[in-house]
């Protein structure tokens, strides 16, 4: 640790601080051990491949053989195409969801604000073994709530048994994480809409703007940094996800891979599923295809998207 | 007038939508937990209708009893996550203070390095986590998930942290150096009980992942002694598919702790979130 004058301007003759290595090296540590250089070593283990028994230094094959391999390519490229999926659902539903939401509490003028707020937030805590069972029993033709309840709003022709068929299964799992994570947007944006200060919002009444025009002209634009934020932790979570399907439709992401996506897809590979022996490379190249795949949202969002948007100070 | 009508319609509408919404969000928790209180029968026949006299049940409570080892796995998670809980905040607040508090060179790259854990998800590297865990002998023991939990907790923790410990007084902790106390005092005897509402924000944050992970357990713990309830229900849930009684009891008994813990600190939860932490 270099030694400059201390922070608080006075001049002070230079000495080794000591204390700042002292606060800083447990978190380094940790963090370096168990997250940094596991994620370096996973992207190494990438460009080796056993053979004999001996790990073996052999570039980019493992990525050749993973996109090259027909049946193995065909399985990522549904992976990624559900997760995209996955993704856009999370994007559509419950980001919108969660700002109405948010509009409607942040009105200081509405009761049990409170209470509603607490509520909503409930399923977010709960686990995905909980929240993956609860709508597989509802869900279920043999116990028939779902059924029952359509029955009491007169649509009981609609009902499917929506996880057991291919065409609706990814949909009806993309929903039911909407269900659990619409708590997070809502939250936040409900924090970044009562931040917004009280004279503003009079000024535009002033001019006559009100009610939904407000929100569109004057909320809107000042809460789009925080959308922005929200747009990028959904993209990592989804991209990232693995529990939810792994608990409804277990390692093999039925009916028939429909559901599939990269976080099964890394678990199967790398733990070996029914005949398939696990492939810790093949797992490891998977992994690193993943880390790119988020490493590009990530950067697209801070180089392209977050400095276009216009952030205000009060 | 207009606006008065106007505005009792508005509110209406609002309550209309939010109850629909809680509606929503509530009715598959309180489903499970009035049914896990029923006999089989009526499981099936009304499960719409809360339990009565004759219906009401706990045999499948009594099931998971006997089966499941859930005494020792809610023990496990809290181990786990109440080690972890105290490593995050201590690390983490201890990295934010050196971050906040001085100038120092490689400030702001060191600051960047700590919160590239904000957007990389540590499960990317757990091929070789798994690796490092079996070189060293940790598979299947807590300390193993205590590691991994510490070092995902702290990249948000160093962050929400330091942007409080910024707004602690510089005229403070000049006072207590010009008094002689050393840097290490002034963190834990002046700054540390300041940020104390943000330590709570923090704490939830880190409790609410590490409570429900079931892929670190499953794959660096996934023995009997070290199962934790998440993974333990999963494992019990699969077993045991056909008794619906006692797999609703294990899912109301998986629910009400984290219940009970977000109700007693969602007031702090709200406060830290708008407190613009996370702006």
């Amino acid at each position: 640790m270099l030694v400059t004058s201390p922070g608080s301007g006075q001049v002070n003759k230079p000495q080794r601080r000591w204390h700042i290595a002292v606060f800083l090296a447990p978190a380094v540590l940790v963090y370096t051990a168990i997250m940094i250089l596991p994620l370096f070593g996973t992207m190494q283990l990438s460009l080796y491949k056993i053979i004999e028994g001996q790990q073996v230094f052999v570039g980019l094959d493992n990525f050749r053989h993973l996109l090259g391999d027909e049946r193995l390519s065909s399985t990522f490229w549904n992976a990624l195409s559900n997760n995209s999926i996955f993704f856009l659902i999370h994007m559509l539903v419950q980001n919108p969801i969660g700002i109405l939401l948010a509009a409607i509490l942040s009105n200081s003028r509405l009761r049990f604000r409170a209470w509603y707020r607490t509520a909503i937030f409930i399923p977010t805590i709960l686990s995905f073994v909980i929240v993956g069972f609860v709508w597989k029993l509802i869900l279920s033709p043999l116990w028939g709530v779902a059924p029952d309840l359509l029955d009491l709003v007169g649509l009981k022709s609609l009902y499917k048994p929506w996880l057991g068929k291919e065409q609706y299964a990814l949909i009806t799992l993309s929903l039911i994480s909407v269900w659990q994570f619409v708590g997070i947007p809502m939250m936040l944006i409900y924090a970044a809409l009562i931040s917004i200060p009280e004279d503003i919002l009079e000024a535009a009444e002033c001019d006559g703007i009100t009610g939904m025009k407000q929100f569109w002209k004057i909320k809107l634009p000042l809460i789009l940094p925080t959308i922005g934020i929200i747009s990028i932790l959904t993209f990592v979570a989804n991209f990232n996800a693995f529990d939810l399907i792994y608990v409804t439709q277990g390692a093999l992401a039925g009916p028939d891979y429909s559901t599939d996506i990269l976080g099964t897809f890394l678990y199967r590979t790398f733990f070996g599923f029914q005949l398939q022996l696990g492939d810790k490379n093949l797992g490891a190249t998977i992994a690193s295809l993943m880390f790119l795949i988020i490493l590009a949202g990530v950067c697209i969002y801070l180089f392209a998207i977050q400095r276009r948007l216009r952030r205000y100070t009060f | 007038m207009s606006t008065v009508r106007n505005s009792i319609s508005n509110s209406v509408a609002s309550h209309a939508v939010l109850l629909l919404y809680t509606f929503i969000a509530l009715f598959p928790v309180v489903l499970i937990v009035i049914n896990s209180f029923k006999t089989r029968k009526a499981i099936f026949r009304s499960p719409l209708s809360p339990p009565n006299e004759e219906t009401f049940s706990t045999v499948g409570y009594e099931t998971v009893m006997k089966q499941g080892d859930f005494i020792l796995y809610f023990q496990n998670s809290l181990i786990v996550t109440v080690v972890s809980i105290f490593f995050v905040l201590l690390f983490g607040a201890m990295a934010a203070f050196a971050l906040s508090e001085y100038r120092f060179k490689g400030n702001t790259l060191m600051g960047l390095y700590l919160a590239l854990g904000i957007m990389i998800p540590i499960r990317l590297g757990t091929v070789s986590i798994l690796q490092l865990m079996v070189a060293t002998g940790l598979v299947n023991t807590l300390t193993a998930l205590i590691l991994v939990y510490t070092a995902q907790g702290l990249p948000l923790a160093i962050f929400i942290l330091s942007e409080f410990m910024h707004q602690v007084s510089k005229d403070l902790k000049d006072a207590g150096r010009i008094d002689g106390l050393s840097e290490y005092r002034i963190f834990y005897r002046l700054v540390m009980p300041l940020v104390r509402p943000a330590l709570a924000t923090v704490a939830i944050f880190t409790m609410i992942p590490i409570w429900n992970d079931l892929w670190f357990p499953l794959i660096l713990a996934p023995a009997e002694a070290t199962k934790t309830v998440t993974l333990g229900s999963q494992v019990f849930i699969g077993q045991f598919v056909t008794d619906w009684n006692a797999v609703l009891a294990a899912l109301s008994m998986a629910i009400v702790p984290v219940l009970l813990l977000y109700i007693i600190f969602s007031r702090q939860l709200i406060s830290g979130l708008t407190a613009g932490a996370v702006k």
